[in-house]
């Protein structure tokens, strides 16, 4: 008896584990499928927006708040932080971002970079290359 | 007098589960310095293997979720202090109180193993972290690191429970 209902358990765990991964499989999918070429670098700073720049301009922006400071660089149309001033640099060793919906997270200066597909008219040229994958 | 020296072992084997969790968390925390420079596309920041779970899963299984839920809030608060940060808190703070919280469920419910129980509670550690994340820094653009996080967490778990079951094991052959 007892070692049935060991096996079942077991059964019940192996179960559990398969249909976790398959939810993160399948949610990772469609976001893979789903995602597109950005062409606007959002960078908000505890909530706030910050400023939104064009990715289609190679251009580096100081994001410096009482909080901290980034160095945000935009180039060939990714965007990266260079430098920051957090102690643990997670923000700077990340890889560079077109897609939309991808970020770039400084926890320690609460900053976020993120890349959105918008219309916004701050900074920059909008016109230009359009690139859809 | 019989009573105070049960109380008195209880509150002993307690304090030192919680020491053993804060030095696995020290441990861990070498760890994945380590692992980060090696490869850090995978060991993402908030990537880890839990092993301080290992021993709130023993707890959980030996002596119950309250003495587990215990174990866990001041082994958090004392790492917090030693080698944590105050944002970092808030983060495994809520991961904690969600995942010990299905873990009970699901400890109660009796249809899973310690395996099955510690993924549960990886998976829940990784939500609790998510929503704080979202409500902090009010933003959903997190997905990608969250598929990362669900995954590892996933292994991890399974680590942490069947080192929980075996130590059980153990423990129990001890008559300790």
């Amino acid at each position: 008896m007892e070692e049935q209902a060991k096996k079942r358990k077991i059964k019940n765990d192996i179960i559990l584990v398969a249909a976790l991964l398959t939810v993160i499989l399948i949610v990772g999918a469609f976001v893979l499928i789903f995602r597109k070429e950005g062409n606007m670098v959002k960078v908000t700073v505890d909530g706030q927006v910050f400023g939104t720049y064009s990715l289609n301009k190679n251009q580096t922006v100081e994001i410096k708040t009482e909080k901290g400071y980034n160095l945000l660089v935009i180039e060939n149309g990714k965007a990266y932080v260079k430098e920051a001033s957090c102690p643990d640099g997670i923000c700077s060793s990340d890889k560079p971002i077109s897609y939309t919906g991808e970020s770039i997270i400084c926890l320690p200066n609460k900053v976020v970079v993120s890349i959105e597909n918008g219309d916004g008219t701050n900074n920059g040229n909008n016109g230009g290359i359009d690139i859809v994958s | 007098m019989r009573n105070n020296a049960l109380k008195i072992k209880r509150i002993t084997l307690l304090a030192m589960f919680t020491s053993l969790a804060i030095v696995l968390s020290y441990v861990e925390m070498l760890l994945m310095a380590q692992l980060q420079l090696v490869a850090p596309t995978v060991f993402l920041p908030a990537v880890k293997m839990g092993l301080p779970n290992i021993v709130i899963i023993l707890i959980l299984y030996r002596l119950g979720i309250k003495e587990a839920s215990v174990v866990s809030l001041v082994r958090l608060i004392l790492s917090t202090l030693l080698f944590g940060t105050i944002t970092g808190f808030w983060y495994s703070l809520a991961g904690s109180v969600l995942s010990l919280l299905v873990m009970g469920i699901l400890k109660k419910m009796d249809r899973f193993s310690s395996v099955g129980v510690s993924v549960a509670g990886a998976v829940m550690h990784n939500i609790g972290q998510m929503i704080v994340a979202v409500i902090l820094l009010q933003t959903s653009e997190i997905v990608y690191y969250m598929i990362i996080l669900a995954i590892t967490g996933i292994i991890g778990g399974v680590f942490v429970g069947l080192c929980g079951a075996l130590l059980h094991k153990r423990l129990e052959k001890m008559k300790m």
